[in-house]
């Protein structure tokens, strides 16, 4: 199994003592499989995801990695597995506003060590970034910003990727235009996908999907 | 990854190379002030430990004359033969082409040294060249420049003397002062062995004297000092606030990247590594620039300094500077100490720095209002130490210690204390766009209170050294007025001279200033004799008095004594103190600036009683005529030596033309930490500037004009400023209170009165507010021309 979480659970110190925001969810994703992840805002798809990437650390269960667990590991393990293994897309677009389009999109690659510039150049083809490779993200719009984010995460290579509403800040049409490339690349790939989504609509277009509620997977 | 991470850290510096000027500039510009006043600190003190170590004879015992000013060389002879290890000394004052310089003739194959004799050459041919007719005339090139060229000698330049001095053989000097045959001291270079005979049978004439050490300069130099090291601590506060600052806001616009980064996969510890060796590179760098500025700043106000000090004190300072490797110690440490804080708390931070979780102005000024709570509670700490510190400390440490808390309490609590009064203010409002505007300005205090920290420091500053010197200027004038209430002071050779002189002079009064020193209860000391004479009734400056103190002062029981002595020994009238073992009432006491020493004044009938071997030689006296007429008139017909005669007028005047460059320096200090606070405030703003659009687009989609919502941030930025000082008022008057009442008394033993300047607040108060207006100027203009285009790219955005 690629990814694979057991019983998971989360707390947050709330205004009236700790609030239980995921309760026992566990899920399994296999190479090459795309999962949508709904949920009312709220319902922690967010909190979910940040415990699959390793950013933060469930209060009880278990996250593996193609068989090596998180528990165990410490933070710069964490890190090394975050940047050479995972891709992280996020709602909002989270480039470095003082690197150029070129830069932002090798980032992770470099950070990885596993720099190809080739791949790069290819990816800013599919995603057709080319013309705006001198650019600084200030001057693209939302769309091409996210398509940004997509070819950083992908120019890694990563085993996994993990969006959070990526397209949550796009109009339907440039949503459907990057999630159909970012879908098409992960194929490519290999990787597996989990895509937290409020869309019903766009979670059809992904292999699984599972919903959040209460603390719990359905 | 490390080398991809550096680069897209520092890539935010290339794309704003203004944020990284502001940067270098704030933290060079912090180094600037406070390496310069350390540099006129260290440089005149420097000087004075030249000045003392350069004849090395402070701190060896003396033989001087009982009567007048001179002994005979026969007595000299005498000692030596008896087998005393002395050594001859003969000085003087030698007048130059402009004022005077002090001569100092020393025998050189007796003096424990002879100052400019260099290590290396041939030391038998050196000895020569000094002593061989006519003789060297060794001194700082600066004086050699003012000797007239009628004054027979070779000069020799040398960099060991300091100004204001001049060393020859002792013959030389001798005949340069017209005092041939004649010594004015000797050193006991070794106690005397058991078996040598006694003084008292080999030379009668002369008494051992304590060292002499250059007490009277080194009480009033010490005092202005510390006026300087206060200042110099404050500028160091004010420093590290904007250090803290500057590098606390590089972190804080890339909190995004930082963010970024992190998700991607770059440890935490590498970040804080990476930012660490940052601030550790910009602090050197800029620390370096700094302490180069403030090398100028020093050149540009020592002359001031050094005249000041030259002036008032006749404490030679060479004008001009050298770069100490000690100063290069202390400002880069400030700029690095300041980096390191700032390091530390962006790094407490960014531990807790949610990864995925939006940026929003809103949300980090409630994290900062959560710091806000706790740094006042700090400063409630700090302002609750001063009075535990005041009661239970002691010396001067607790003075600072004091000082400390006072300023770190007071900068801690300014940003609950400004947000508390702007929170009233909007619940005072009226309209809705009133209620925004005071939310708006409590919503930046956060963002801004390192600066605004700095304002409050720079201002207490500002208020708390002036009010310290103007009540220095103030008290020292009044009391100079009253000590030195004679028109004329006479010094005489001896008490022939005083007779065959005085007779000639038409005075009113003629009052002895006699003084010998004494064992005042336990401690060297001097005891001064007092004639009874309404000059002295009127205007001496007691500052406390029991019933009838000049009449039984008169009568001979009793004794005045020194502040300094009474705050040391607890004294009040009524008191009884031990003078040379004999018990005596104390009658009152009086202000003395002069030195820290003990002091008690006898009246003159019972000083000539107990000590009738000291002769009269020293005079005040009472003129109806023109002082300066009369001294003229001493010096061409009566052969009195200018250096003999000391006019009052001339040294009132003078002290007065002191003080005024005292202010020169001390106000140009001001401007310049004023200054730097300004600074500091426009380089946040600048810096929060990316946050202000979100919060100001909404308004303008409302219906305010840019120009409207530019010049309320204006307005804001006055309102704030405003509040600091307003704030600041009390602790600089706080300030100024610890520093004369406490710090003053630990140091010199005497208290100076504080006197306040209400007029110098609003001033002050006025400056600060164009200070700030003038950082907002530049951020509001950018406002008022921002385009519409970027406004509604604030709503287009998530972030
Ligand atoms: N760091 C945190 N501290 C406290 N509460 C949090 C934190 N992160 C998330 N929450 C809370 O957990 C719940 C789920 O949040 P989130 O995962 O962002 O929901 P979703 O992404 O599904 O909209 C929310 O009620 C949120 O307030
Ligand atoms: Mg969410």
């Amino acid at each position: 199994m690629l990814l694979e979480a057991t019983d998971i659970a989360r707390r947050f110190p709330g205004e009236a003592g700790p609030v239980t925001v995921l309760d026992g969810v566990s899920l399994s994703l296999a190479q090459g499989e795309t999962l949508a992840l709904t949920g009312e805002s709220g319902s922690g798809k967010s909190t979910l995801l940040t415990l699959l990437a390793g950013l933060d650390r469930p209060d009880r269960g278990e996250i593996r990695l193609k068989g090596t667990a998180f528990g165990p590991l410490k933070e710069p393990e964490l890190a090394a597995i975050r940047r050479g293994r995972i891709g992280l897309v996020f709602q909002q677009f989270n480039l470095v506003p003082s690197l150029s389009v070129a830069q932002n999109i090798a980032l992770q690659a470099r950070l990885a060590g596993r720099h190809d510039r080739d791949w790069c150049a290819a990816l800013a083809e599919r995603l057709g970034l080319s013309a705006h490779l001198a650019k600084y993200p200030e001057t693209l719009s939302g769309g091409q910003q996210q398509r940004v984010a997509v070819a950083r995460t992908l120019a890694a290579r990563p085993e996994v990727i993990l969006a959070d509403e990526p397209t949550g800040n796009l109009d339907e049409a440039t949503g459907d235009a990057v999630l159909a490339e970012m879908l098409a690349l992960v194929a490519e790939t290999g990787a597996g996908l989990v895509m937290v989504t409020h869309s019903g609509r766009l979670a059809g277009k992904l292999s699984r999907r599972l919903h959040l509620a209460r603390g719990r997977l359905a | 990854m490390i080398g991809a991470a550096a680069a897209a850290l520092l890539s935010h510096w290339r794309r704003h190379p203004g944020q990284l000027a502001t940067l270098v500039a704030g933290l060079a510009l912090a180094t600037a002030l406070w390496t310069g006043v350390q540099a006129i600190n260290a440089e005149a003190r420097a000087s004075y430990d030249r000045a003392a170590s350069a004849l090395e004879q402070s701190d060896l015992p003396l033989l001087v004359p009982r009567e007048g000013d001179s002994l005979p060389l026969s007595d000299y002879v005498a000692l030596r033969r008896a087998g005393w290890k002395v050594a001859p000394v003969i000085e003087g004052r030698l007048r130059l082409k402009d004022g005077s310089a002090r001569l100092v003739g020393l025998d050189p194959l007796t003096a424990p040294a002879v100052p400019g004799s260099g290590t290396g050459g041939d030391p038998g041919r050196a000895l020569l060249d000094f002593i061989s007719p006519p003789g060297e005339i060794r001194g700082h090139p600066d004086t050699l420049a003012g000797l007239p060229a009628a004054v027979e000698g070779r000069r020799v330049a040398t960099e060991a003397l300091s100004p204001g001095t001049l060393v020859a053989d002792i013959g030389t000097a001798a005949r340069l002062l017209g005092l041939e045959g004649r010594l004015t001291r000797l050193l006991i270079l070794e106690d005397p062995a058991q078996d040598l005979p006694p003084l008292g049978e080999v030379a009668p004439d002369l008494r051992e004297a304590p060292p002499q050490p250059e007490n009277d300069i080194r009480g009033l130099t010490g005092s202005f000092h510390l006026n300087l090291t206060a200042f110099g601590m404050l500028s160091f506060a004010v420093g590290l606030f904007i250090a803290h600052g500057a590098v606390g806001l590089a972190f804080e616009q890339r909190r995004g990247t930082i963010r970024t980064l992190r998700a991607l996969g770059t440890p935490l510890s590498a970040v804080a590594a990476l930012l660490a060796a940052e601030a550790l590179a910009l602090a050197l760098a800029a620390g370096a620039l700094g302490v180069g500025l403030g090398y100028v700043l020093a050149s540009l106000l020592l002359p001031d300094v050094a005249a000041t000090l030259r002036g008032l004190y006749g404490a030679p300072v060479p004008g001009s500077v050298a770069v100490r490797a000690a100063w290069w110690a202390a400002g880069l440490g400030m700029a690095l100490l300041g980096a390191a804080l700032a390091s530390a708390q962006s790094f407490w931070q960014l531990r807790r720095l949610s990864v995925l979780a939006a940026m929003q102005p809103r949300a980090w000024a409630m994290a900062q209002g959560r710091g806000q709570r706790l740094m006042a509670l700090a400063g409630l700490a700090g302002l609750a130490a001063v009075p535990a510190i005041l009661l239970w400390g002691q010396g001067l440490a607790a003075g600072f210690a004091a000082l400390a808390g006072l300023l770190l309490g007071a900068a801690f609590l300014l940003p609950l204390s400004l947000s508390a009064g702007l929170r009233a203010a909007e619940r005072a409002a009226r309209s809705a766009l009133g209620e925004w505007v005071w939310a708006d300005a409590r919503q930046q205090v956060p963002g801004l209170s390192l600066a605004l920290m700095a304002l409050l420091l720079a201002l207490a500053a500002n208020i708390g050294v002036s009010t310290m010197v103007a009540s220095f200027r103030a008290t020292f004038e009044g009391w100079l007025d009253r000590r030195l209430a004679a028109e004329l002071y006479l010094s005489f050779d001896s008490p022939a001279q005083a007779a065959a002189v005085l007779p000639g002079i038409d005075a009113s009064a003629v009052l002895p200033v006699t003084r010998t020193e004494a064992d005042l209860g336990g401690a060297p000391g001097l005891v001064y004799a007092m004639a009874d004479d309404p000059t002295y009734r009127r205007n001496w400056p007691l500052i406390e008095a029991g019933p009838q103190v000049w009449d039984r002062l008169a009568a001979g029981g009793g004794v005045l004594v020194n502040e300094q002595w009474a705050i040391r020994a607890g004294l009040s009238p009524g008191d009884t103190v031990q003078i040379d073992g004999a018990a005596r009432e104390v009658l009152g006491v009086y202000a003395d600036y002069g030195n820290p020493r003990g002091q008690a004044i006898l009246g003159l009938e019972a000083f000539r009683a107990l000590h009738p071997e000291i002769g009269e030689t020293r005079f005040a006296l009472r003129l109806s005529g023109d002082p300066a007429a009369e001294a003229a008139r001493l010096v061409a017909e009566d052969g009195l030596r200018p250096d003999q005669v000391t006019d009052r007028a001339a040294l009132k005047a003078e002290s007065r033309a002191v003080f005024e460059r005292t202010f020169a320096a001390t106000d140009a200090l001001n401007v310049l930490t004023l200054a730097v606070a300004g600074f500091a405030i426009f380089t946040s703003l600048l810096t929060l500037q990316s946050l202000r659009l979100p919060q100001v687009a909404p308004l303008w989609a409302l219906g305010l004009t840019r120009r409207r919502l530019a010049l309320l941030d204006l307005a804001r930025a006055g309102l704030l400023a405003a509040g600091t000082a307003l704030l600041a008022l009390p602790v600089g008057l706080a300030l100024a209170w610890l520093l004369l009442a406490v710090v003053n008394v630990a140091a010199f033993g005497w208290r100076l009165p504080m006197q306040i300047f209400p007029a110098d607040w609003l001033r002050l108060g006025l400056a600060a507010l164009v200070a700030a207006l003038l950082a907002a100027a530049l951020p509001a203009l950018r406002l008022a021309r921002v385009s519409p285009a970027r406004l509604l790219r604030v709503f287009a955005d998530a972030r």
